[in-house]
């Protein structure tokens, strides 16, 4: 227990790296009162990249710090680059749409987002309920004010305080869940919970444990919208300003994935028949009601919102196959799911960014008619993002798709793997609507003129190397989550 | 030598990326140069490297090129590499052969087009991805090109995505073929399970260890893959995209209907022949299925109006045809038939193309006629392709044909192998009618065209008579490379034969044990007569006196309006799949999202709502009612859980 006394700050390196950073974003406007939009957004670029560097120079250790409650191994690194990406990309494309929209706070605005950074990658790093708690706060509260930034805005408003009001809902099912496993278990630390289960096996047949895990499985659901806890998203997505929605679709996702699967694996391993059917029974609900509802939606937004949630099924197919013998395949795709996400969701966001004009949205499916008549790239560029949603090789959502499918029919979880395949075929229809859109049909209407962001397009070229380098190449991070997901599975 | 299969899809890739970079700063001829250039460069390099092949050992032709390890997770890994050997060296021949013929004939026939620049693009993509698919040495490769031709399809099909009829068809056919590709998926995945692997070599050795004849499991797997390819060959009850598909640029119903894309359904059944060796049920199904496809496609083909249309269901009949020889085991036959197929239908279609340019996109044969003296290279050429299809010795068609149906004849199917041979006789009867009803209706009698478009008609420029010529030779004289009866210089058999002799069973072997000449010139003579009944049918029917046909029409008015719309296979397909799932989305939407979990809520939410009436200013969905759907969720999960 000496460590508590001199922490290992190699640890939390790329966290205090981050966190400095949204200090001196906050300080530097209130003591320059520049109004400058490129230095908060640079300064929060170059943070995040530094902490980008320092996870990666880090990527073998495997130690833990803070009384064994927070560990870096490569689990919790290999979510902090997803996060990392997501937060990159995410601020690539705030740039010209905060400063379009006119606030004048918006170093606030870059600082809550790195900040929420630093909560999702406590949460990945997390052996500890209480901190997993914190680290789950740190990210919430700052989306909470996110998702309502534009103040003026009716649908912000309304975005950010349905997000809050419901956010606390699930914190507190979370709580209670967490409180009934620490009354059976005695400790909040996931490795002395899972040591004292071991010595006292009759305590997996208390009812108030599995209880408690699935009061902790439905908190973690809503934040990763699963149905039926997925009722905020469309709404949500809609009102926040569109690179908060790109933010909020990736990065929190993961870290909620992150934490659930160290709670399942460190603290609760051989509770997997109890939950198994259900995260099925759930997985499956998500991608059906996800895609079945996106068929028919009109605003683009509420369309990816409705699909972020049909993903968010078929990732938890992958949750469950890791039950059938096979758990490094099932969690590894799980993360390659997510990494690939990131990727390619941000960047269809990047577009939607794109086509604000004039102060005009632009976000209804019929302003993408005729695009690639009017912007040639960016019609492109959506359509790779389009087609790896879809799932169509050599994107990374192929590719993604395959390792889930893949992991499925190693856990002999067939009537899983057909679910998703069925569903996905559903899927590529309503993706490709917006192809034909672009492709097929003159442009109706006048748009404004596209101002042009050179940071906007390095986000969209960034996401776009990475949507199509994880679909042709995806070997080399398939393999580093299987062996980190392996390593987390000796503990 | 071998090494050069390497280069094959590279060049159409490199066409497909200096395309992409160069093509707005290049004038449009050469944007159109370029593009044959890659294709051609293409074609050259699998003449050298099929060179190579031929001077190895036969029965050891088999060359694997492994690029690199694509995905390696644990014990699985997938490798980017190719398969040369004879079968997949016909394949790349044909492909890049015809493809490259059809690529000069676009330069005449797209002149012009604003679009033309992207359609080179396509076309040049659309290659690279069959190539892809008939070169992988697994079936995550094949299923990459499978889906990329899907694609490529798509794209130009709606080529004119100006005309609402292409836009739609360019969707029908990729949705259409999602279907297929799902079941083809599935197949894939259960292959993966049972093998660990989907590399063909490591499929195929342990295939005959894995599974006894006719298990369960080798049946479901083949039938699902046979689902993929009755989306991509367009067989029953797929086929419906096809016919549509002729709403593209003429050039690409060519490359769709002749090299490329429905050939991959074909292609994918006689590579995994050794899995259908191993499934006789499944390879009833397909024999069936592709029997019943030439025979529907076959009586539509008869009443339809539209050259292209016509043409259109005659390649869905041809297909049926080559699933018909998969089906009763010979392989061969059915590889020689897609080849010389591709030869007389690439030129049928681009004489077809000849023919709507001349006449300001006129496609209506009743609107046409006695355009030989104004065409006459064209309807010399298309004359021949014609004759070919029907099956006239010793044209191209009648020895692949011929040979599918002596084999089907001697295919031990306990009696239904011969309802297959009647159909498929019978089938080659309704060829050669609609074949030349098609000709004579096009190129003779007198001219039914109006005078503005009389005025205009021309032949066409040598850019795209050239290509008809070398087609019409080929498809003369390609046929000699299968010659029937004289099996021993039978150059097709002894390239392909070794490829399918391993686990040879019923069909081929049955064909080669019990080889009576008699029996094949008697079958032969068959074919040949009722070949020539056909044409002669159509030319009293069409020609001498058309007052037959309008008798035919009136009094079997029923059957001709079931083959003048389709078998009503289409309505069929709105009414039982489209129009039920886009009911169900919305009641997804209104009444599961709307009404069922916020409906039955609005109840106890407005009582809520009382106490918090400033929250009825939000316009969508009640926070109470999520909250309600929450709280609901979690105690159904309670009750699942502990109870």
């Amino acid at each position: 227990m000496l460590n508590i006394l001199i922490p290992d700050f190699r640890v939390i390196a790329p966290e205090l790296l981050l966190t400095a950073t949204a200090m001196i974003i906050i300080l530097w406007e209130m003591i320059n009162r520049t109004r400058s939009h490129a230095v908060s957004a640079n300064l929060a670029l170059v943070g995040s990249v530094a902490a980008l560097a320092a996870t990666v120079a880090s990527w073998n250790l495997n130690v833990s710090t803070f009384g064994d409650s927070l560990v870096l191994d490569p689990y919790a690194s290999f979510f902090k680059v997803i996060f990392l990406a997501g937060l990159i990309l995410s601020v690539s494309l705030s740039m010209k749409y905060i400063q379009e929209s006119g606030v004048r706070y918006h170093a606030e605005y870059y600082a809550l987002m790195v900040l929420a950074t630093v909560g999702m990658m406590i949460m990945a790093m997390g052996r500890e309920l209480i901190t997993i708690f914190i680290g789950l706060e740190l990210l919430s509260m700052p989306l909470y004010i996110l998702a309502g930034f534009f103040r003026k805005e009716i649908r912000s408003n309304e975005a950010g305080f349905k997000y809050f009001v419901l956010g606390s809902f699930a914190t507190g099912i979370m709580l209670f869940g967490m409180s009934y496993i620490y009354g059976v278990s005695g400790s909040t630390h996931l490795q002395v919970i899972a040591r004292t289960l071991y010595r006292h096996p009759s305590a997996y047949a208390d009812k108030a444990l599995l209880l408690g895990l699935l009061l902790v499985i439905v908190g973690f659901g809503f934040k990763i919208s699963v149905v039926p806890f997925h009722q905020w998203t469309p709404d949500v997505y809609e009102g926040a300003p569109t690179p908060v929605t790109a933010f909020m679709s990736a990065g929190p996702k993961a870290a909620g994935l992150a934490a659930l699967i160290r709670i399942l694996v460190e603290g609760l391993p051989r509770m997997a028949q109890e939950w198994e059917l259900i995260v099925a029974i759930l997985s499956v609900l998500t991608m059906t009601v996800g895609n079945l509802t996106a068929l028919r939606q009109t605003n683009i937004k509420r369309m990816l919102a409705y699909s972020s949630i049909a993903h968010v099924g078929y990732i938890l197919i992958a949750v469950v196959a890791s039950v059938g013998g096979r758990a490094d395949l099932g969690f590894s795709a799980v993360m390659f799911y997510l990494l690939s996400y990131t990727f390619m969701n941000i960047g269809a966001f990047g577009i939607i960014v794109f086509m604000k004009r004039e102060g005009i949205a632009n976000e209804n499916l019929d302003d993408f008619t005729g695009l690639s008549w009017r912007s040639p790239g960016a019609a492109i560029a959506m359509l790779v993002f389009l087609f790896s949603l879809a799932g169509i090789p050599p994107t990374a959502g192929f590719a993604a798709k395959l390792s889930v499918f893949f992991a499925a029919i190693q856990g002999e979880y067939y009537w899983l793997a057909i679910i998703g395949i069925l569903n996905s075929a559903v899927a590529a229809y309503y993706y490709l609507r917006i192809v034909v859109l672009m492709y097929m049909k003159e442009p109706e209407k006048e748009l404004g003129k596209a101002t042009s962001s050179p940071l906007l397009w390095t986000g969209i070229s960034l996401a776009l190397v990475g949507t199509l380098y994880f679909g042709i190449l995806p070997g080399g991070f398939l393999e580093k989550a299987r062996i980190a997901v392996s390593i987390l599975l000796k503990v | 030598m071998t090494e050069a299969v390497v280069l094959v899809p590279l060049f159409p890739a490199l066409g497909v990326l200096l395309n992409l970079i160069f093509s707005r700063r290049m004038s449009e001829a050469a944007v159109g140069i370029m593009a044959c250039a890659a294709v051609g460069a293409s074609f050259l390099s699998a003449v050298v490297a099929v060179f190579g092949l031929s001077n190895m050992e036969a029965g050891h032709r088999a060359v694997e090129t492994i690029l690199y390890q694509w995905i390696g997770s644990g014990k699985f890994s997938v490798d980017v590499g190719f398969l040369l050997d004879p079968l997949s060296s016909v394949m790349i021949l044909v492909v890049t052969g015809v493809a490259f013929l059809i690529h000069v004939y676009s330069i005449g026939y797209m002149h012009g087009d604003p679009g033309v620049r992207r359609f080179f693009l396509y076309m040049n993509l659309f290659v690279f991805a069959m190539l892809l698919l008939v070169l992988g040495n697994s079936y995550l490769i094949l299923f990459v090109g499978w889906e990329g031709v899907g694609l490529c399809s798509y794209l130009l099909i709606g080529f004119w995505y100006v005309k609402d009829s292409a836009a739609n068809a360019g969707q029908k056919a990729f949705v259409v073929n999602r279907i297929g590709d799902f079941g083809f998926l599935l197949g894939m995945l259960l292959i993966v399970f049972n093998f660990g692997t989907l590399s063909f070599t490591k499929v195929f050795a342990e295939a005959p260890h894995v599974f006894n004849s006719g298990d369960f499991m080798i049946t479901l797997i083949t039938l699902l893959m046979f689902l993929g390819a009755t989306g991509k060959s367009a067989q029953l009850p797929l086929y419906i995209w096809l016919p549509d598909a002729m709403e593209g640029p003429t050039p690409v119903s060519a490359l769709i209907h002749a090299a490329t894309m429905v050939t991959a359904g074909v292609y994918m059944i006689c590579r995994s022949h050794v899995l259908y060796d191993l499934a006789p049920a499944s390879l009833v199904v397909v024999a069936t299925v592709g029997c019943l496809t030439a025979f529907l496609a076959g009586t539509i083909a008869l009443v339809q109006n539209d050259i292209k249309r016509v043409l259109a269901y005659s390649t869905v009949s041809q297909l049926g045809y080559m699933m018909l020889a998969a089906g009763v085991g010979a392989y061969t036959a059915a590889i020689f038939h897609l080849m010389t197929h591709a030869f007389f239908k690439a030129l049928l279609f681009l004489g077809a193309g000849s023919v709507i340019h001349a006449l300001h996109e006129e496609q209506d044969i009743r609107n046409m006629g006695g355009l030989r003296k104004i065409m006459p290279v064209t309807y010399t050429t298309f004359l021949v392709a014609s004759l070919a299809i029907a099956g006239i010795p010793p044209l191209a068609g009648f020895m692949s044909k011929d040979e599918i149906l002596y084999s089907t004849f001697n295919a031990g199917m306990g009696g239904w192998n011969f309802i297959l041979w009647f159909l498929g006789i019978f089938t080659a009867f309704m060829t050669a009618f609609y074949m030349f009803r098609l000709v004579f209706k096009t190129f003779h009698g007198e001219c039914r065209l109006d005078p503005e478009r009389k005025k205009h008609a021309h032949e066409s420029p040598p850019v795209v008579t050239i290509p008809l010529s070398a087609l019409a030779f080929l498809s003369a004289v390609g046929g000699f490379l299968g010659i029937p009866i004289f099996l021993k210089y039978n150059v097709m058999h002894n390239w392909i034969g070794p490829v399918f002799a391993k686990v040879a069973h019923h069909g081929e072997e049955a064909a080669h044990a019990a080889h009576s000449l008699f029996a094949e010139l008697s079958l032969m003579g068959i074919s040949v007569v009722v070949a020539t009944a056909g044409i002669l049918l159509a030319l009293v029917i069409i020609l001498f006196r058309p007052g037959i046909a309008e008798g035919i029409r009136q009094n079997y008015s029923s059957l001709y309006n079931l083959f003048l719309n389709k078998w009503w296979v289409d309505e069929m397909y709105n009414a039982v799949v489209i129009r039920p799932l886009w009911a169900l989305s919305g009641f997804f939407w209104t009444e599961f999202d709307g009404k069922g979990i916020d409906g039955t809520l609005h109840g106890i939410a407005n009582g809520a709502q009382g106490s918090g009436g400033w929250l009825s200013r939000f316009q969508t969905g009640f926070i109470q009612n999520y909250a309600l759907t929450m709280a609901i969720g979690v105690a159904v999960i309670m009750i699942l859980a502990l109870f």
